[in-house]
């Protein structure tokens, strides 16, 4: 019970911050068509900038709850900065090709942007502990778990839910959804599909630097981090069903129990456990948990 | 090109190659030996992209090829190169023979995905496996071939010519094969899936038996790898290995078999150069590179003499 208990909660913590991640990699992948490796790479961004700005604050005499500040405000400028540069001055040259030499462009930038990474911040291991000592600890049942840790899974809801609102119950969103279901006949009906595909990037930008940014406090901030975290939201968003966000919900939460519970069972499966329910996934349903089949055109 | 023109061609070019052999420096030698197995296996990735999907899991046959005739060299003692590659060659198409047929179901981005995963479980796997080395892997010393150890400067060129022999046989194999009906009806899967089945065909042998050819030739590269190198570890399943053998496949485009031991050959320039010249930037000088041909080669390396054929590089819609 306790070790169920246990898989549970590490599984959603893990689950939390994946989410964060995947929505924005699956947001963009809907709206554009592309699968954004380099959208790991923005992870780690924002992971260094928050970094860097949370020890700013500090310096400032800012500390406690400034933090959070300053690492939403890393979010929002990495956003800022590289989604418009991105969208509008690289992807864009690309739309009228094959996805997967879009795929190559990300993958062209994801290389691009590792080694910038290290260019600028250098090799060593960044570590800005202090927010995440924020929110105290919980007594869980019979567990004690970090407060900030349950913040998180409080901020994956929240994104879910303002993304999902957004897309659905607002007038812009309606436009977005229609872009999505049919470029040519939104941009014949007056909508700017450029802009779109901008904001929609740009939001995506910003889903990737915000789990940077607010996962910093819990790791190292070095290299490799961006490798790692771009292959799980693959297999979330490939588990939940490309462009959905129910999809990469639920894709998270499995992830994130597989690995839990391979973590405290089998250690040794850690690595692939994700992989495993993914491909597993696949061989049943090869459009993700919550995609509908489209109809092949002749 | 007739048929009987490509083979002369092909006997030509690696009759030079083996001339030209001669008079390389040993790094630049080694170098193009490795170029020529890792060229190999994106030349098995050109068979699938044909048909339209493309594999981002290639790494798994390389590391099975390799792993194969590691083994076979350190378990069971046979040391002979040609027959190590041919166990090497023989256990990945197995493989592929076995996961074909059940991978051949799947389109676009979920074939990619799916390959991925599965290279992505061997990595984790090898990588746990005390037996086989665990993340460190294992060396293993150099082979022979006719019962002669391959040492030194002469085992070199050795290992160097048997490279250029396999993988030009191998890639003139291959560009016969795109030339004759099944070849064809790749291109025709590729255009429109739905189609070629109305017409009669089944598209998922088709591309069944393209993943199998695939897989030998990943094998294939695999195992001249490890000859050459010395050396295996799981990072041979890693995705960012399937990712360069994707990444030369795009570079070299699907109209020309040598132009993708082309950009094998760039590809292993670049990184050894920046590797040298600018230690802590050479992914970023590969990314560059790598856009840059996007960009302004289009169609790949290929195009610029094979570009008459007015062909994208893995364009139209992917179906079926």
């Amino acid at each position: 019970m306790q070790l169920a208990l246990t898989i549970l909660m590490d599984g959603l913590i893990y689950a939390s911050w994946l989410f964060v991640v995947a929505l924005g990699l699956t947001l963009v992948f809907g709206v554009l068509k592309i699968l954004n490796i380099a959208h790991g790479s923005l992870y780690a961004v924002g992971a260094y900038v928050a970094a860097s700005l949370v020890t700013l604050f500090a310096s400032w005499g800012l500390g406690g709850h400034f933090a959070l500040v300053a690492m939403l405000l890393a979010a929002v400028g990495v956003a800022l900065v590289m989604g418009p540069l991105m969208e509008r001055y690289l992807l864009r040259l690309f739309y009228a090709r094959d996805e997967v030499v879009l795929l190559l462009v990300t993958y062209a930038l994801f290389l691009i942007l590792e080694d910038a990474l290290k260019l600028i911040w250098g090799v060593n291991p960044y570590y800005v502990s202090e927010p995440y000592q924020l929110f105290g600890n919980v007594a869980f049942a019979s567990l004690f778990y970090v407060g900030y840790d349950f913040a998180l899974i409080g901020l994956a809801i929240a994104c879910g839910i303002a993304v999902w609102f957004a897309l659905n119950r607002t007038r812009s969103g309606k436009v977005v959804l229609a872009v999505i279901f049919s470029r040519e006949m939104s941009a014949s009906m007056g909508v700017n599909v450029d802009k779109v595909h901008m904001v929609a990037f740009t939001l995506g930008v910003f889903l990737a630097a915000l789990g940077g940014a607010f996962t910093a406090p819990m790791i190292s901030v070095q290299p490799g981090i961006s490798v790692s975290v771009i292959i799980v939201s693959f297999a979330v968003i490939i588990i939940g069903g490309l462009g959905s966000i129910e999809g990469a919900a639920i894709g998270a939460v499995i992830v994130g129990l597989a690995r839990a519970a391979a973590v405290h069972l089998l250690p040794e499966a850690e690595l692939f456990s994700i992989y495993l329910v993914m491909a597993a996934v696949l061989i049943f349903r090869p459009e993700g948990l919550f995609q509908r089949a489209a109809a092949r055109k002749i | 090109m007739s048929r009987l023109a490509l083979v002369l061609g092909a006997a030509g070019i690696m009759a030079a190659l083996l001339l030209i052999g001669l008079a390389l420096p040993r790094w630049l030698l080694f170098l193009v030996t490795l170029a020529a197995s890792h060229g190999i296996v994106s030349v098995g990735i050109l068979v699938i992209m044909r048909g339209g999907l493309v594999s981002f899991g290639q790494g798994l046959v390389f590391a099975i090829g390799g792993y194969a005739a590691a083994l076979a060299f350190t378990q069971l003692g046979i040391t002979d190169v040609i027959v190590l590659i041919l166990i090497g060659t023989a256990a990945a198409a197995l493989v592929g023979a076995a996961v074909g047929p059940l991978l051949a179901r799947y389109t676009g981005i979920f074939f990619g995905m799916l390959t991925l995963a599965l290279s992505m479980v061997a990595y984790g796997v090898l990588i746990k496996s005390p037996a086989v080395g665990g993340s460190d892997g294992f060396n293993i010393p150099r082979g022979t071939l006719f019962g002669v150890r391959l040492e030194g400067a002469g085992g070199d060129y050795a290992l160097y010519a048997l490279a250029i022999l396999l993988t030009g046989l191998a890639a003139t194999a291959v560009a016969l094969h795109t030339r004759s009906a099944r070849g064809l009806m790749t291109r025709a899967i590729h255009g429109n899936g739905l189609r070629v089945e109305y017409l009669g065909t089944s598209v998922q042998a088709v591309m069944a038996i393209n993943f199998t050819i695939a897989a030998a030739l990943g094998g294939l590269g695999g195992a001249l790898t490890i000859v050459a190198l010395g050396h295996i570890e799981p990072t041979f399943a890693y995705w960012t290995q399937s990712g360069e053998f994707v990444f030369v496949a795009i570079l070299a485009g699907s109209q020309s078999v040598t132009a993708v031991f082309i950009a094998s050959l760039a590809l292993e320039l670049v990184r050894s150069f920046s590797n040298l010249y600018f230690p802590n930037t050479w992914q970023m000088a590969l990314g560059l590179f790598l856009l840059a041909i996007i960009l302004f080669l289009p169609a790949g390396i290929g195009s610029l003499w094979a570009g008459r054929r007015k062909a994208p590089a893995t364009g139209g819609e992917t179906q079926a």
